[in-house]
């Protein structure tokens, strides 16, 4: 969610029952106005906030002018506590909450390597997962295999989950970002939020990335399409099929979309207003089990 | 729009002059600006007569025609063409325009005679205005004012644009124009010519009246011309006033597109998306409005401040506001609202916020209430007669059955599987069925209860994990099979939540005084504990340190599915019978082993760990403050389920999907393996199905037989003819 318009984008979407607590919300409103002064963004986004079991991770997001670039990525830690009785030398203390991090970007790599760590995030960037992988060394004429106890980053995995929600899941309603024919993306100061028809309808949201699918559609589809509005994948063609719960709520005046396969990304929209953003809040992991519970 | 322009002095102007220091500028709506190539004669400014108004403004007509590519070359014939239609429309007042620069050898339109208009136009003025960028559309001047002064600079750069659509031009004020003497001297205007002649449209006139005409038209899919939707496109930019217009063009071009096609609805029409939002809105509103029960106000305030069964959940939503925890204000007032109205509409004792259920298509608010003492749950009752009457069917349609194997010569062995006995439920206000549960969609749509939970439901429920879709009614398909629909499984989740993560300070609750009654219980512990009294409150940082400072007021699930644990074999017999053989089959059955669960008012420390990780999260709600911030505390086992503590006031809620939190993968359970056929004894043997070879054969050797009988038979009928012919 916009940054600019963050208390009412966390009204709109407190229907999932996550927000944040006033402290919060005052110490980010100001926090990622330094943010976007000293980073030179055109837009900070306040992306959510992912639990952990002793600390959360605050990140944000920000954009240049292109919208479509990549993206760069912010954390912060919350507050953690002490670990207490489980091991009293280990105190995990708290960072000074306003300052922000960078985050490296994602590679294929990392979110290769990072697939093999599952459970909670801890909530140290520090702590390091053991994944004992069955490598193959080879010596010489021999190979054999060997066990090898692989240390993964809490950070990498950090940097991997989100990059893997994004791609996923992120959204944004179809209208709101237009392309130019010189190449870059920009916000479309005429959006007026789509009218209530359309919002109740899948194929009016895109996923907030590169398109993909898009090069796969027929002609006769293709036609169909604007070129200067409709340049992402729709979320209407989303595998596995009943993945996004679209819901109205507020007595039909705010759409909220969740996303089943990351439980905790909610997106919402005021039809025919400008107001729209997704944020998430959640434990980090995917729901693999969707397929069994649709 | 100002005073009409006072008479200008003539100002005669090179053409050269003006065309290089002409600036490109914004096109004004004025499309059919002819496009006259500038090393041509004059370039006509056209007159567009609905957008004439008094003439302040004056057209861009030679930059933009410098820059416009596509177009015909305009002549000022057409323009000649055009004004007649238009004058027509003004009734005449109108002008055509001036002519812009034209060399001096050129003769000024005959038109101008009309008004006296001035043939030249100011080219000075236009420059000026246009250096001064002022981006105000440029209208048909009377050509009767050359302005030279920067003066009458300020009429000129009028802004037309208020109105800029086809209005009918206010009849001009009082130019002074039919007295051409006064606005022209001689010298320039001496080859003038006021003659009545109409003179023939020049190529370049001809040329503007036919861009304009095609401009003009629609095509028999669109009545919208381009002409008026680029004077729309126009009107609508420059009363917006957006910043940097030409960034945003496209968008505009279709936002204005789509309104002419889409224009706003009368207002006594309703608009028919919004009807549903209308009605919600609606129904909303009942729920503030104040039962009108008597028209004693003041006695009714007094009643309900006294004592309600309506929690304060605005204070528990303020709570849960500083854990971050909640949904927002006014959600919370109007569920606040639609509890008071279930208060007014059943009989309640107490009354909790329970929480929310997200779902599919829509989600659920639940309500955790306690009915007063002795209301009898009619609704109950049905369900269990309906339940009897199930049961009595199926004794009968084994009696039939077993008629039915009588008459059979084969005898069907019956099968050994016996269902497993049926755990039954507990009783209202025990144990899970402790409390009753109401869920409704939104607030102000109407309250339904959920039914009790039995046993099975919630062994089931513990096997599967669906989504809910919403819909109370919908069925559950999954594997093993449900018992029951979204309803009951909604009632199980909600148990098994309620049971696993409703906690308290240690100390708020405690037991009650009686002792003595484990033994009978059978072990099972406690199932009743009660405020108390002396309950000091635990310091925040206690409560977020130790986990062993909160404790389970709810009761712990048996595998069984009960908090009681009932043994099933001991109902057995007091169901009807069935049969000796079956009674010996029960005794082969294994003894079921007590279950025994935590009892009551268990710490939290003792929860078991979900892989080395302790199933609960605590934390102070603000850091920064810790004086006044609130113990906060998270569940790990069920994800959205969050307690709050703080001094001697605590809460519990739930906002989630429903479903547990597991960190392998869900395997849904296989099938049961297959049964095994009946082994053979002499009773039952299979035997393969004959071969078509042996039918045959079969049937041969009848068809032999038969023969065989017929010619008996032919013969004893022959003998028995001979016989009697004898």
């Amino acid at each position: 969610m916009d940054a600019e318009s963050l208390l009412l984008s966390l009204e709109l979407a407190s229907g999932s029952g996550q927000g944040l607590s006033p402290d919060r919300r005052a110490s980010l409103l100001t926090s990622l106005m330094l943010v976007k002064r000293d980073y030179r963004y055109d837009r900070v986004l306040f992306w959510g906030r992912i639990l952990g079991l002793v600390a959360d991770y605050y990140i944000a997001q920000g954009l240049s002018e292109d919208q479509l670039a990549p993206r760069k990525t912010l954390y912060r830690r919350g507050r953690g506590r002490k670990l207490g009785n489980q091991d009293p030398g280990d105190v995990v203390g708290s960072l000074n909450c306003m300052e922000w991090s960078l985050l490296p970007p994602a590679t294929e790599e990392m979110v290769v390597q990072t697939s093999v760590v599952k459970g909670r995030f801890m909530g140290d960037p520090s702590h390091e997962y053991e994944h004992t992988e069955l490598q193959k060394m080879s010596e010489g004429e021999k190979v054999f295999e060997e066990e090898v106890v692989v240390q993964i980053k809490e950070e990498t995995r950090l940097v991997s989950v989100i990059d893997q929600i994004d791609k996923a899941v992120a959204v944004i309603p179809r209208g709101a970002l237009f392309k130019t024919p010189f190449g870059p993306i920009h916000v479309n100061r005429t959006f007026e939020g789509l009218s209530l028809s359309e919002a109740k309808k899948l194929s009016s949201y895109f996923h907030f990335r590169e398109p993909v699918e898009l090069k796969n559609k027929t002609l006769l589809e293709k036609a169909d399409l604007d070129p200067s509005l409709d340049f992402m994948d729709p979320l209407e063609h989303d595998i596995p099929k009943g993945s996004w719960s679209i819901q109205m709520e507020r007595g039909n005046a705010l759409v909220v979309l969740r996303s089943l396969l990351w439980p905790g990304l909610t997106f919402f929209h005021a039809p025919r207003t400008k107001n729209y953003g997704y944020i998430y809040v959640g434990t980090g992991e995917k729901n693999i089990d969707l397929p069994f519970m649709l | 729009m100002g005073d009409p322009p006072p008479d200008p002095e003539p100002h005669p102007q090179q053409p050269s002059s003006r065309r290089s220091s002409q600036v490109p500028q914004r096109r004004s709506r004025e499309l059919s600006l002819p496009q006259t190539s500038i090393s041509e004669e004059v370039p006509q400014t056209p007159f567009d007569g609905p957008a004439m108004q008094s003439s302040q403004g004056i057209l861009a007509s030679q930059t933009n025609l410098q820059d416009w590519s596509s177009g015909p070359p305009l002549t000022a014939q057409e323009n000649l063409a055009m004004f007649p239609t238009e004058e027509a429309q003004l009734g005449g007042v109108e002008y055509p325009s001036l002519n812009m620069g034209f060399p001096s050898e050129l003769q000024p339109q005959p038109y101008l005679e009309e008004g006296g208009m001035q043939a030249a136009r100011n080219v000075s003025l236009m420059l000026q205005q246009l250096q001064q960028g002022q981006g105000s559309l440029f209208q048909q001047l009377d050509s009767a004012y050359l302005e030279t002064q920067p003066d009458y600079l300020g009429q000129f750069n009028m802004y037309q644009g208020e109105d800029l659509q086809f209005d009918q031009g206010v009849p001009h004020g009082p130019y002074v124009r039919d007295d051409p003497t006064l606005q022209y001297s001689p010298s320039e205007l001496g080859f003038m010519p006021f003659s009545a002649e109409v003179p023939e449209p020049e190529p370049r006139e001809l040329a503007v009246q036919n861009a304009k005409a095609y401009l003009l038209q629609t095509s028999a899919g669109c009545s919208l011309s381009l002409y008026e939707h680029l004077v729309n496109l126009l009107t609508k930019i420059l009363n917006q006033r957006p910043e940097d217009p030409l960034s945003i063009l496209e968008s505009l071009n279709r936002t204005t597109q789509w309104e002419w096609f889409h224009p706003k609805l009368d207002t006594m029409r309703d608009d028919p998306e919004m009807e549903h939002t209308y009605e919600m809105a609606e129904r909303q509103k009942g729920l503030f409005l104040r039962s009108s029960a008597g028209g004693e106000g003041e006695q009714e305030m007094e009643e309900e401040v006294a004592e309600t069964a309506v929690p304060n959940i605005m204070e528990t939503a303020f709570y849960f506001e500083q854990a971050g925890v909640g949904l927002s204000s006014d959600e919370s007032f109007r569920i606040f609202m639609a509890l008071k109205q279930l208060v007014e509409q059943q009989p309640i004792h107490t009354c909790r916020f329970w929480g929310k259920i997200l779902g599919l298509s829509r989600s659920y608010l639940v309500a955790e209430v306690e009915f007063r003492e002795g209301e009898e749950e009619g609704e109950e009752e049905e369900v269990e007669e309906m339940m009897e009457g199930g049961e009595g069917l199926d004794p009968h349609d084994e009696e039939e059955g077993e008629e039915d194997e009588e008459k059979v010569t084969d005898v069907i062995p019956k099968p050994m599987w016996r269902p497993p006995p049926i755990v039954p439920k507990e009783e209202s206000r025990s144990g899970t069925n402790k409390y009753l549960y109401f869920v409704c969609n939104e607030p102000g749509r109407p309250w339904t209860r959920l039914p009790h939970v039995t046993p099975l439901q919630i062994v089931q429920a513990r096997k599967i994990k669906k989504f809910f879709t919403g819909y109370l009614d919908a069925p559950i398909i999954s594997f093993p099979p449900f018992p029951g629909n979204e309803a009951n499984y909604l009632r199980a989740q909600i148990a098994r939540i309620s049971a696993a993560t409703h906690i308290s300070p240690l100390g708020f609750y405690q037991f009650s005084e009686e002792e003595g009654d484990e033994e009978e219980e059978g072990g099972s512990g406690r199932d009743s504990y009660e405020e108390n009294p002396d309950f000091e409150g635990i310091p925040v940082l206690e409560l977020v340190d130790s986990m062993a400072n909160w404790v389970h007021h709810t009761q712990h699930i048996l595998p069984q599915g009960r908090c009681t644990w009932v043994n099933p074999l001991q109902k057995l017999e007091e169901e009807e019978e069935l049969g000796e053989e079956e009674e010996k089959a029960d005794e082969g059955m294994e003894e079921m082993e007590q279950e025994v669960g935590p009892p009551l008012l268990t710490p939290l420390s003792e929860d078991a760990e979900i892989m080395h990780v302790s199933p609960w999260t605590a934390r102070l709600s603000c850091s920064l403050c810790p004086q006044y911030s609130v113990a906060v505390v998270r569940s790990n086992l069920w994800p959205g389920a969050y307690a709050y503590a703080s001094g001697k006031k605590f809460e519990n809620i739930y906002i989630g999907w429903g479903h547990k939190y597991s960190p392998e993968n869900f395997n849904p359970p296989l099938p049961a393996p297959i049964q095994h056929e009946y082994p053979s004894s002499p009773d039952v043997m299979e035997m393969s199905d004959p071969t078509v070879e042996e039918e045959q054969a079969l049937k041969a050797a009848q068809e032999q037989a038969l023969a065989a009988a017929e010619e008996e038979e032919e013969d004893e009928e022959e003998d028995e003819d001979e016989d009697l012919d004898d």
